[in-house]
């Protein structure tokens, strides 16, 4: 498992040199050989089109709700010169030939922009050339139009099927020509999703809906604690109650150990449950039942009063500007273990056959994750597993990388040698884990006699979840950790900045959550320059804009994109403008995933005297995009859920235990309490950034920043209480 | 076990369950619906809601006996085609995410509009607080059953 971790950031940096030698790694022959045969023509890995034009376009990134099924398809539309109306979409399941599969770090339209485009260019090529060769006339006449080449000097035209099976013989054009941005008719435009019909009439199909002939059904109880061991089961009751077939250990392999379980297997999902109710089991907790997040909390702020290890991103001497300065400043932010809580609760099913192959139906982020995850685990090769991922019901970074709960699902059919879909109840979902990890974040800087700041020091403490099942860990900072908050992504004029972390190891599972360590470290470092600005007597926007314009930042550089987005920002929000008594307004701005966000949240108090969220204004700044529909969906999505994780309830931790346990203690936002919110997408030609988390980082310190102007109360712990305030 | 028939969008089945099954699983497993979802198991999320007799229930902490031979329709039965002004409101407005949740927005949303066919922002957020969307769609749920209270009705219900 922890490989597969370690290895999400080389995959995101290789991921486009893959995607290229994938659409253009197959020789003439591969190309030529068994494809030709087919009714169906596959021109590239990514698009077949049968002999009666029906174009089917691939998409290689699971759909989580961050609309890779229309986005991947769009991409090769757009170069293909086809309608997305038309044509069919198919999710791939893993096949080498399309090489990396995986959705997550908000990297599928970014990674996979000129790959995809290139595919899409490829085939319209071959398209072009094999109509040029039936007409023996040059390519350079010819054109590709709404699904038909066009030979533009005669007005002849044939249509892509009729094209399709000489199409596939066809060389493989090495760079075949890519659109100009001008003159793209799909990309960079609000656009309908084609899995939205299937979302509104209950035929989408999820992990947990899959059911395959002889299925049974599993539910297992697990230590109350994370990591009890099983000591006795007492199955008698369970094994009399009706529809129950077995009671089984089952294991949960999770970040290098195995977590202990009991499953009961029956013939309905309710007989399971009922089971599974009657089951008595005996765990032995010692070793986990200790953790608490108070204790947690202590040991964290002590590490965040000390020297960590320090990131190679620092510059110049932190520690003597600030001996050197005419006011320091500190402060310390605290951000809590929060749960995914996708709507859909873990779910899968497998069938361990007796060949010794695995069949999967599941919600996942990354079918290859999956096949290698699972081969692995079972003592086979990645060709023996088949994935078939289904529409996840959110997953937010849950179902991504660690495939336990699709493990547990094939461990149990291979024990009771019959196909198996593995529910998990929503306490099973919200009490087990992995959570996002509870952060302490400890900011200082130092301002010299005119206001000016001249050291700023940034500690992140918390666990790594790179390291978890890992022991080369000593002296290393997890490659995530200090996501937002290095000069890379914060290009304030600083002199002296030092950047440090310290890891803070916990026996409880933690795992990417949507936005990862931006979503905690921003909270700290945008609300503590607030803090700095405020301190230097300064408009928090203004102090902003003056600290980057210092840096002098080179065109379209990532200070330029700051000041580009605030400004729009500050006349978007109307920033300019006086508020009346008692309300308050909050910037922050943060770079993730390669896209900069700016929101100005507005407070204010309701009838009942309540201070409430009034308004939210985004300004994005994700460079080329697919859909500003979608972009503006999940920019919304992302506000609502930085609202959960700064407002609701956080995960707590007594004796091992997590103190919440479905969605009555963790309570989640509902659309009573949705602020107004206005999103501008900025109109750019640079390089897709992420889509999917960057809009969710500055919303905690935007919204702290807020409560300040209104109440002049500084929020360093999340998650705040507005009704107490 | 007990022999019960239900009723589900207009079509009689005949299932042998325990009548403590909460009609959820029946719906999803016995009657292979599986449009209707589960979320919590509690009657907190909204996931599973359905219509009961034409009002909104929550089908997970609703025991099956309970909806014997009574009018239980499920977001399948909301109409044939996808015609329901409320699912054509969904999709202008390009509602769903992951979708998950949106069976049951739907069969909450449907009822509401069932019984006031033109609600103010204060009357939506009070018919659909119960239901939950993770994926924060809410701005557009609100928007969507605007919209659709302002078209004329068609398809059935
Ligand atoms: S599953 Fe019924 S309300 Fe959540
Ligand atoms: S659309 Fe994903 S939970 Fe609502």
């Amino acid at each position: 498992m922890s490989t597969l971790i370690a290895n999400r950031r080389d995959f995101l940096k290789t991921s486009a040199l893959t995607g290229t030698a994938l659409v253009l790694g197959f020789s003439d022959a591969d190309a030529a050989e068994p494809l030709a045969l087919a009714a169906n023509h596959e021109i590239t890995p990514f698009v077949m089109i049968d002999p009666s034009g029906v174009v089917t376009l691939f998409n290689p990134r699971p759909d989580m709700g961050q609309g890779t099924y229309q986005s991947m398809p769009a991409l090769l539309a757009e170069e293909l010169c086809i309608s997305l109306d038309n044509v069919k979409i198919v999710q791939t399941e893993g096949d080498a030939k399309h090489g990396n599969q995986n959705a997550g770090g908000s990297s599928s339209v970014r990674r996979l922009w000129k790959p995809m485009r290139t595919a899409g260019a490829a085939a319209r090529e071959m398209l072009i050339a094999a109509a040029a060769a039936n007409w023996s006339v040059p390519a350079s006449e010819c054109n590709a139009a709404n699904g038909r080449i066009i030979h533009l000097p005669t007005k002849r035209s044939f249509g892509y099927g009729e094209l399709a099976a000489k199409a596939a013989t066809m060389p493989v054009p090495k760079e075949p020509k890519l659109k100009d941005q001008k003159d793209f008719t799909i990309l960079g435009k609000p656009a309908p999703r084609s899995d939205v019909p299937m979302k509104v009439d209950g035929t989408a199909q999820f992990g947990i809906d899959a059911k395959v002939p002889g299925m049974l059904y599993a539910t297992i109880e697990r230590s109350p604690t994370i990591g009890g061991k099983v000591v006795k089961i007492d199955d008698a009751k369970a094994l009399k109650s009706k529809g129950v077939k077995h009671v089984v250990k089952s294991e949960r392999p999770l970040f290098g150990s195995t977590l202990e379980g009991v499953a009961v297997i029956a013939d309905s999902y309710y007989a399971a449950v009922k089971g599974r109710k009657a089951l008595a089991v005996t765990w032995d907790t010692s070793g986990f039942d200790k953790f608490s997040t108070d204790a947690f909390y202590e040991q964290m702020r002590t590490l965040a009063a000390k020297d960590g290890i320090r990131a190679e991103a620092s510059k110049g001497d932190a520690v003597s500007a600030f001996k050197a300065a005419a006011k320091t400043i500190d402060a310390v932010y605290e951000t809590p273990f929060v749960a995914h809580a996708s709507m859909e609760p873990e779910a899968a099913v497998a069938h361990y056959k007796a060949d010794g192959t695995i069949e999967i139906w599941a919600s996942t982020q990354g079918p290859v994750w999956t096949k290698q995850a699972v081969a692995k685990q079972f003592g086979t090769t990645p060709d023996k597993v088949t994935v078939h991922p289904q529409f996840l019901g959110g997953s937010f970074g849950r179902k991504g990388g660690l495939d336990d709960f699709i493990m547990e699902a094939v461990y149990l059919s291979k024990q009771v040698k019959a196909p198996v879909k593995l529910v998990w109840s929503r306490e099973d979902d919200i009490t087990q884990g992995p959570f996002r990890p509870g952060m302490v974040n400890a900011l200082t800087a130092s301002l010299d006699a005119n206001g000016v700041v001249t050291g700023f020091r940034h500690r992140v403490v918390g666990p790594a979840i790179q390291f978890q099942g890992r022991k080369d860990i000593e002296g290393k900072i997890d490659d995530w950790a200090l996501e937002g908050i290095e000069p890379d992504d914060s290009p304030y004029s600083i002199p002296n900045v030092a950047i440090e972390y310290a890891h803070a190891p916990v026996t409880t599972p933690v795992m990417w959550w949507r936005s990862v360590y931006a979503s905690t470290n921003m909270f700290g470092h945008e609300s503590f320059i607030d803090e700095v600005a405020h301190a230097a007597g300064k408009d928090p926007l203004d102090f902003r804009l003056e600290l980057l314009a210092k840096a002098n930042p080179a065109p379209n550089s990532t200070g330029a994109r700051f000041q580009a987005v605030l400004t729009l920002l500050k006349e978007k929000a109307k920033w300019s403008e006086k508020l009346p008594q008692g309300k308050g307004r909050g910037v922050a701005v943060a770079r993730s995933f390669e896209s900069i966000a700016a929101h100005a949240v507005t407070v204010g108090r309701g009838a009942d005297g309540k201070l409430r969220v009034e308004k939210v204004v985004v300004v994005l700044d994700c460079g080329m995009h697919v859909n500003t529909d979608t972009v503006i969906a999940q920019t919304e999505g992302n506000i609502v859920m930085g609202l959960t994780a700064a407002l609701k309830d956080a995960i707590t931790f007594k004796n091992g235990r997590a103190e919440q346990t479905n969605f009555d203690t963790y309570r989640v936002l509902r659309i009573n309490e949705v602020p107004a919110i206005e999103i501008h997408v900025m109109p750019s030609s640079n390089a897709p950034g992420g889509v999917g988390e960057p809009g969710l980082p500055p919303l905690a310190p935007a919204l702290a920043n807020a409560v300040f102007g209104a109440t002049g109360k500084r929020i360093r712990t999340l998650p705040m209480n507005l009704d107490a305030m | 076990m007990a022999q019960l028939t239900l009723n589900i969008n207009k079509q009689s089945y005949k299932v042998d369950v325990d009548p403590e099954t909460p009609l959820l699983w029946v719906i999803r497993d016995e009657a292979n619906l599986t449009g209707t979802k589960f979320g919590c198991g509690i009657a907190q999320c909204g996931a599973c809601t359905v219509h009961l007799n034409g009002a909104p229930v929550r089908s997970c902490s609703l025991p099956v006996s309970a909806a014997a031979g009574q009018k239980i329709t499920t977001i399948e039965g909301l109409s044939p085609d996808r015609s329901h002004t409320l699912q054509q409101a969904w999709i202008a407005e390009q509602v769903p995410q992951c979708g998950y949740c949106q069976s049951g927005q739907l069969m909450s949303a449907s009822a509401l509009l069932a019984s006031n066919p033109s609600p103010t922002d204060e009357e939506i957020d009070a018919a659909m607080q119960g239901n939950i969307c993770r994926c924060g769609t809410y701005p557009r749920i609100r928007k969507a059953i605007h919209r659709a209270a302002a078209m004329k009705p068609s398809g059935s219900r």
